[in-house]
Parts: C-alpha cells; structure tokens; sequence
C-alpha cells in the first residue's frame, strides 16, 4: 500500500548538463578576467 | 599506479591561481549531483541546463575575483547558489508562468482565441447600429449627457463644465436618457446582446 502513495523520484539517476553548457563555462572562464581597483571590481571578457 | 583524488580545496587553490584546468575538474566531479538537485526541483532539462550555467558563471566569478572564503566546502556552497538561483527561478515563474506542451498536457487546453468569428462581429455592428439609432431618438440634452459620459467617457464634473449646468442636472439626464432607452427597447423588442 505504502507504494501507492509514495511519489515518484523525478530525477533519474545519472542526469548530466548539456556537453555545450559545460563547454561554454569552461569557456567563459578562460576568457573572464576580473580586476580589482580602489574604484571597484572590473570584469572583462577576452574574445 | 594509486589514484590519487585531489581534494576540492586544492583544486579551488589552484584554479584561483590560474589553473583552469581545476574548474574542469571540479565541474566534471560534481556534475551529476548539482544537476541532478536543479532537475529535482524544475523537472525541466532546458530550464536545469540554465541554472546549472547562471550556478557556475556566479562561482567563476567569485572565485576569479578572490572573494570565496569556504575552503574545503566546495560543494555544499554552488549547491546553495544553485537553491537561491532555483528560488529566484519560481519567483520569476510565479509572475511570468511558462508553459511546455508535454504528452499529458496540451498548450492549447489554455489558450483559446478571444478574436471574434465573422458572426459574432456581424451580430456586435447590428446590436451597435441598433444602440445608435435608439440614442439618436433621445432629446438633445439627454442625448448629449449620454454620449459624453459613454462615448467619450467623461465625468459628470467635467460634463456638468462642458454644458453650463449642474452636477445634479448631468445626472439627471443621464437618468432619464437611460430610462427612455429601456422604454424603447422593450417597447420594440430590441434585443441588444449577443
């Protein structure tokens, strides 16, 4: 019976993000450079 | 050859010092539990594949601008990113819901077209036609009263100015023009709906 009412995992084991969405963040963090002045932070992005 | 597993930490260590290939690393190892966290709770793969992207572009930055201070509780803080951005993600949802078709759910069981058909706007320009010719037959004070206030949407202050009288009398008229509309409707059996 408990089966009945026990909800259904909605993760399936395993799940992994796209291969493009790790390659962007691999990506935008080579190109990220953040600098830190008296002014504030800077952040720049290398093409 | 032991496999040496480097602890998170040092990883952390070494890509603040310019190893990227650490965050590769640390992004590979924790992968599958972030992920799968995001998608327990959207149960939307396009939606996880966003937050777990806003999850890490927020941790490069923090880590590249030197201000992480958690050390060898790596996890346990993207892990807490990604629940706030999860958060914010159902607070944005909650004002702007968005809607995926799916085998149980059709988009079109909530959308319907509100444009009326071809009878229904024939019916609406005869029942307005209609109205026009029964307001014509108004006299001219109740008439203008009636027009100003529906048609041009005026307020009894502003037609009381507009025509020289009282706020009082605009009412009045305005009364009057719509008890003498009803009379000739029922009189002639107008129907004005549709």
């Amino acid at each position: 019976m408990a089966k009945l009412y026990s909800k259904k995992p909605v993760a399936a084991p395993n799940m992994l993000p796209k291969k493009e969405t790790i390659d962007f963040l691999l990506n935008y963090s080579k190109a990220l450079k953040i600098v830190k002045t008296h002014n504030g932070t800077f952040e720049s992005i290398a093409n | 050859m032991a496999n040496v597993v480097i602890p998170d930490a040092v990883l952390v260590k070494d890509y603040i010092a310019g190893d990227e290939n650490s965050l590769s690393i640390l992004i590979k190892r924790h992968q599958s539990k972030i992920y799968g966290f995001i998608y327990s709770k959207v149960t939307d793969r396009d939606i996880a594949d966003d937050i777990f992207q806003d999850t890490f572009i927020k941790v490069i930055k923090t880590l590249k601008s030197n201000s992480y201070n958690e050390e060898g509780k790596f996890l346990p803080w993207v892990m807490r990113i990604s629940h706030n951005l999860i958060v914010d993600h159902f607070r944005r949802n909650k004002k702007m819901p968005m809607y995926r078709e799916t085998e149980e759910f059709s988009i079109f069981s909530i959308m319907t077209d509100n444009s009326p058909n071809i009878e229904n706007r024939i019916i609406t320009e005869q029942v307005e036609s209609d109205l026009q010719r029964i307001i014509g037959e108004l006299p001219d004070d109740q008439k203008e009263v009636l027009q100003m206030r529906i048609y041009q949407d005026l307020s009894f202050k502003e037609i009381a100015d507009l025509t020289g009288v009282s706020i009082n009398t605009a009412l009045g008229r305005m009364r009057y023009a719509l008890m003498n509309l009803r009379k000739v409707i029922e009189k002639n059996k107008i129907i004005l709906t549709n």
